[in-house]
């Protein structure tokens, strides 16, 4: 079967379309209230979601998804019930699902376990903070031979020599960090990023992602103009945790990710 | 020699140790190794070393043979490795000495670290502070308060103190911060991890500048018994004490290697720093080794009276030492090192770090089950001082 992402880009590209990747944390506030918001997600515009495995040492990670994650565990949340969501959500939709988590919960899971009961539930793939791909080689095997992504990241920082790297292994996009630091909330976006996602284009064409800094409007309209898609997590985590007992959570949270993706540029 | 160029520990088809860190850290991890190696073989640098760790740290520490003590246990002969007369009480200045100037040579202005009993911050205020470079230091808003004393030396020696609340709020969580201020700052501030743990080079390069420890030992005790040890006693917390007095004794089979962990409350309440005896394999702060870790590859928190030690992780190299039988670890409770903590004051008149007191408590156990005419090392890897405020909430009287 094809990537639910391979073919979400595919079809995007043909339509002249970019696309809208919307990060939140598993569990938070409870696993029940993340499966009504992934289904509005999609319905708000979203193309892709990012599913996050809470980890107790978040180091890529700035104080709001920091937070996030505490709040997750708090409530029980393990990667083994995240899958489970995942193959709950399966019933009702076929939206492109990433699962973002730190290395150590996949690895205590078992890579060869892990790979087969992602793609078994519905995982399209997998983007893990703090696994480049010099230290991939056996989750990438694994992964190749059942179409589970295994999504790599680039940074600022990133040599030339990394960088083609870096987009040899990645598989269903490539995720740009933005900026030389932690995701969170960001006023500016880095003035060099035109220049920097051209670099990147000159040696690839599997679709680049932005993120980390980026919450909103005009910032998914900025870089939807030179890159494939926009990612957000942080301002969309943020608005959670102020509205964690609202029980009008999840329109707060749809009306805002249906105001970033009327962002996107065509 | 290990690791290998991928700061891989191997064996078989298993490995400790790589570097498993954000994107953002790895060209600033490759230029640190680039540049390492370049220092390492480089007279100049090493000239410069030498002479900051000798007449500015107070190197070489002497090797103390302790009579009463060997006399109160009734076995083994005893001597101490005094890296706790080093300047500012404890080992971590050889290796702060190293990573500063180096930093000094990259060209990074800044340097950060992490701290948990207040040892390795205060060693890398001294640096930076004697080389002329801008530190600024993490440390868990727990420690801080059980180690006021290191946090206003750090604020004397011209560094800020960045309380870290979150998490457990002690060592670990200050590696966190500190990992995030590099990530953010990585182009201007070079981070000085204090321990032998962390992403490939940085279980080497400290292993490396900690290897004088060992080295001197040798030396020492070749001239003072015209033989190698039998024993080697060292506690481990991130492991750079016990590394390093071990590394350069690594050939030496004879030699018994012993790294003593904070068992805490006891390894069966849960309430200890055991990596390697209660641990499983996982990747913390940027390797793979043995972690404290829940069923779900959740980091727990852990316990010891002594801050040092209260750590879930452990340098790879270590594991690397368990899994092929190299070294053996044990635990000792913070009841028994609190009770070495003072017999090692009252029979010899020294005030051990309480990091240290595991090392010496562990050796009151041993020491009596060997002949007098075997030889044990202990590493003292720091001095109490630190530890009396501590010690005296504790101790209703001093028996």
């Amino acid at each position: 079967m094809t990537n639910r992402i391979d073919l979400k880009f595919d079809q995007l590209r043909k339509e002249g379309q970019k696309a809208l990747i919307t990060f939140i944390t598993a569990g938070d506030p409870s696993l029940e209230r993340t499966h009504e918001l992934v289904l509005r997600l999609e319905k708000s515009g979203a193309d892709i979601i990012e599913l996050g495995v809470p980890f107790s040492d978040p180091l890529a990670d700035g104080p709001v998804i920091q937070a996030a994650s505490e709040r997750a565990l708090k409530n029980g949340t393990t990667l083994t019930r995240v899958l489970d969501l995942v193959k709950t959500l399966r019933q009702t939709t076929q939206v492109p699902i990433a699962l973002l988590s730190y290395y150590n919960p996949i690895y205590k899971y078992g890579l060869t376990r892990f790979v087969k009961d992602a793609v078994d539930v519905g995982v399209d793939g997998v983007i893990i903070p703090d696994l480049p791909p010099e230290e991939a080689d056996e989750l990438k095997h694994k992964a190749e031979s059942k179409n589970l992504a295994i999504i790599f990241l680039l940074a600022p920082t990133s040599t030339p020599e990394r960088i083609r790297l870096i987009s040899q292994a990645s598989t269903g996009f490539i995720y740009y960090v933005s900026l030389t630091g932690i995701t969170g909330i960001r006023k500016n976006l880095e003035t060099t990023l035109e220049e920097s996602i051209r670099q990147i284009r000159l040696i690839t064409n599997k679709p680049i992602a932005v993120g980390f800094g980026i919450s909103t409007r005009e910032h998914v309209q900025t870089i939807t103009k030179i890159a494939d898609a926009a990612i957000v997590g942080s301002a969309i985590v943020n608005l959670i945790e102020q509205h964690e007992k609202d029980p009008g959570l999840v329109e707060i949270i749809g009306d805002f990710v249906a105001r970033l993706s009327s962002g996107k540029s065509q | 020699m290990l690791p290998d160029k991928h700061g891989h520990f191997k064996i078989k088809d298993n490995f400790f140790g790589g570097k498993f860190v954000p994107e953002t850290l790895m060209s600033a991890l490759e230029e640190l190794e680039i540049n390492y190696r370049k220092v390492k073989d480089a007279h100049e640098f090493q000239a410069q070393l030498d002479y900051y760790l000798t007449s500015y740290a107070g190197r070489p520490t002497v090797l103390y043979l302790a009579q009463r003590l060997t006399q109160k246990l009734g076995g083994a002969k005893i001597y101490l490795k005094r890296e706790d007369l080093c300047h500012t009480g404890a080992h971590k200045i050889n290796n702060t000495l190293g990573q500063v100037l180096l930093a000094k040579y990259m060209g990074k202005p800044r340097v950060i670290a992490e701290t948990g009993a207040g040892q390795h911050g205060v060693a890398t205020a001294t640096a930076a502070a004697m080389f002329g470079l801008q530190g600024e230091v993490y440390m868990g808003t727990e420690d801080i308060e059980r180690q006021a004393l290191n946090v206003f030396r750090m604020k004397l020696l011209g560094t800020k103190v960045h309380p870290v609340a979150s998490g457990s709020k002690t060592l670990k969580d200050a590696i966190n911060e500190a990992i995030r201020d590099w990530v953010t700052n990585v182009r201007t501030t070079h981070y000085v991890i204090g321990s032998v743990v962390g992403p490939h080079p940085y279980p080497m390069m400290v292993r490396d500048f900690q290897a004088i420890i060992g080295k001197e030992t040798k030396e020492q005790i070749l001239k003072l018994e015209g033989r190698l040890p039998d024993y080697l006693v060292a506690c481990v917390g991130g492991g750079s004490n016990s590394m390093g007095l071990f590394y350069p004794f690594f050939e030496d089979k004879a030699v018994n290697f012993i790294g003593v962990e904070a068992a805490g409350k006891g390894i069966d309440s849960g309430l200890h720093a055991a990596s390697l005896q209660a641990g499983s394999l996982g990747v913390l702060h940027g390797s793979l080794s043995y972690v404290l870790q829940n069923k779900d590859g959740q980091i727990i928190p852990t316990h010891s009276v002594s801050a040092g030690l209260d750590y879930p992780g452990v340098g790879p190299e270590h594991s690397y030492y368990k899994e092929i039988d190299r070294a053996e670890y044990v635990g000792i409770t913070d009841d028994e090192a609190l009770e070495a903590f003072q017999l090692l004051a009252q029979t010899e008149g020294i005030i051990p770090a309480l990091e240290s007191a595991h090392a010496i408590a562990y050796v009151k156990k041993l020491a009596p089950q060997l002949d007098k005419n075997k030889i044990i090392v202990i590493n003292l890897s720091g001095r109490g001082d630190k530890d009396v405020e501590t010690v005296s909430k504790i101790l209703k009287e001093v028996k």
